[in-house]
């Protein structure tokens, strides 16, 4: 039975995590005067937390209306670029529009390390009670219900009627609690990046951007050495950041180390003068977990919700993560209200999560690519011959060397044919459309 | 940039104890693949007379180690304490 000190710890709701799931969910509830404490391990929100650098508008902005007026960005997004890759090319496609250079924004680049510090302060100001530097350790259970957490600290038990469960990919939570079993490595992506700081207008300058304007270039190919994954250039105010992701079962196939292959990248020569006299602040790595649908774990129970990452609520295909983790963090909190007033914090009066989930964009755009996972894995050619294909194509095409167009095609026809039986092309072009439709 | 020197630009406050943890030595010995040693983006993981030795001061706390030990599953894998760790300035 708890004694009566550990009945003084009581939270109406323990959040654990301040990333943007967890801190979503605590603004949330707190605004509508729910006792909330937040648990984060870092020295404050934001220092273990690490992404590209993609923040979309329009999650944060449900629950912060006109956020970009005073939160911590780096850049306004206007530009957005895929990079086809092969060891000394690219080939470019891209969107650039003035309309997105205008209110309500599309996304931005930020850092976590700031976004999440200003994000956890505006839950603060809601009533949210954040404590810093406590690693919630595990979860307390009474008769198969969670009822409290314990954490790293001296008498460290709190107790509460539900446990929003927010502390990221890695969630030793979820996974000694059985929610989840231990993410296989094909089911996760390493990512490493390094955040290079360069003068406000060379970064402009070689952007083509001015003030606030930023600009996104996904990569593909050559860079990843064959592996299923992908590279990434965003700029920031002052810096770009520069890294690239691929599955943690390629990485063990191949034994090519993950600071090699950002050295590799980085001296790309369609790369590197992007980013030449700059100066690396910081490296940082982080896993993503790209399952997709079918490795989502049970999303709640009697007395828990799980959001965010540690949900597994990624969309690897448009490198969406963080909206899907403030997305799902509202969705936890609205469940949490509605189970407060029916006093029901039982798996029953908790399922309507999955339902608020079930009928949101995010596991309808996880459903729709529920094959890509599982497509990534075993085509990991997509990564590395097409690429290198699409570049000698466009190599052949665009050099002027009197040979005529007619014959150039039927070249370009030959050695994609010699690079893949007819079959296999045929194969492959299905695929795409089944997993992709 | 070698990463030695990329781990020299983070800010770290290293524990007196690590979060890290090969649990049986000698099951490394087993072990063929010793992915630990090149998948860590920190080079915490050194393979000493056929066994995995961690350096854990230089930890990002990824967890890729925890993936890739799949066969033996011989990494303890934990957080740091509380305000230990990495720091990240940007993230």
């Amino acid at each position: 039975m708890p004694s009566k000190s550990e009945e003084e710890l009581k939270f109406d709701v323990i959040v654990v995590g301040a990333g943007p799931a967890g801190t979503t969910a605590a603004y949330v509830l707190a605004k509508a005067g729910i006792n909330v404490v937040i648990f984060e391990r870092g020295k404050y929100p934001g220092s273990k937390n690490v992404m590209g650098g993609i923040l979309y508008r329009k999650p944060t902005e449900d629950i912060i209306p006109g956020f970009w007026k005073e939160a911590p960005l780096e850049r306004n997004i206007i530009e957005q670029k895929l990079w086809i890759l092969s060891k000394d090319s690219a080939v470019n496609v891209g969107y650039r529009s003035a309309s997105f250079d205008k209110e309500p924004y599309n996304c931005f680049t930020v850092m976590r390390a700031h976004f999440d510090k200003w994000f956890a302060d505006k839950a603060v100001e809601q009533g949210a009670l954040l404590i810093n530097e406590t690693v919630v350790e595990s979860l307390i259970k009474e008769n198969g219900k969670v009822i409290g957490v314990k954490t790293g600290r001296e008498e460290g038990d709190v107790y509460t009627d539900v446990v929003i469960i927010a502390d990221g990919v890695n969630s030793l939570l979820a996974k000694e609690a059985g929610f989840h079993p231990e993410i296989p490595p094909e089911k996760v992506a390493l990512a490493v990046k390094d955040t290079i700081f360069l003068p406000k207008e060379k970064i402009e300058e070689r952007f083509n951007i001015t003030h606030n304007q930023g600009v996104t270039i996904e990569l593909i190919g050559q860079i990843t050495q064959g592996m299923a994954g992908g590279g990434f250039i965003y700029t920031n105010k002052e810096s770009i950041s520069v890294g690239l992701a691929c599955l943690c079962s390629d990485f063990m196939k191949t034994g090519i180390t993950p600071y090699d292959l950002i050295n590799q990248m980085e001296s790309h020569p369609v790369i590197k003068p992007l980013i030449e006299g700059g100066e690396i602040k910081e490296y940082s790595a982080h896993l993503i977990p790209e399952g997709g649908y079918d490795a989502i774990p049970s999303l709640y129970g009697d007395g828990y919700l799980i959001a965010g990452d540690a949900a597994m609520l990624v969309n690897p295909v448009h490198r969406e993560g963080s909206n899907y983790a403030t997305a799902s963090g509202m969705s936890a909190a609205n469940t949490v209200i509605r189970a407060k007033e029916r006093n029901d914090f039982s798996a029953k009066g908790l399922s309507h999560y999955k339902t608020l989930l079930e009928e949101s964009f995010i596991m309808k755009d996880l459903k729709k690519y529920r094959r890509v996972s599982r497509f990534s894995i075993e085509n990991s050619h997509m990564f590395s011959l097409y690429p290198e294909f699409i570049n000698q194509a466009a190599h052949e095409m665009i050099t002027v060397d009197g040979v005529p167009k007619k014959e150039k095609q039927k070249k370009i026809w030959k050695l994609l044919k010699r690079k893949r039986s007819l079959t296999n092309l045929i194969k492959d072009a299905f695929n795409i459309w089944r997993s992709f439709k | 940039m070698n990463v030695e020197d990329r781990l020299f630009l983070n800010r770290f406050n290293a524990d007196d104890r690590s979060h890290l943890k090969v649990i049986d030595p000698e099951v490394c010995l087993k072990c063929k693949r010793k992915q630990c040693s090149p998948s860590c983006p920190s080079k915490c993981y050194t393979i000493q007379d056929g066994k995995a030795v961690v350096a854990y001061e230089g930890c990002l706390e990824c967890g890729t180690c925890r993936i890739v030990c799949n066969e033996f599953f011989n990494i303890g894998w934990k957080y740091p304490r509380g305000g230990f760790g990495v720091s990240f300035k940007f993230g």
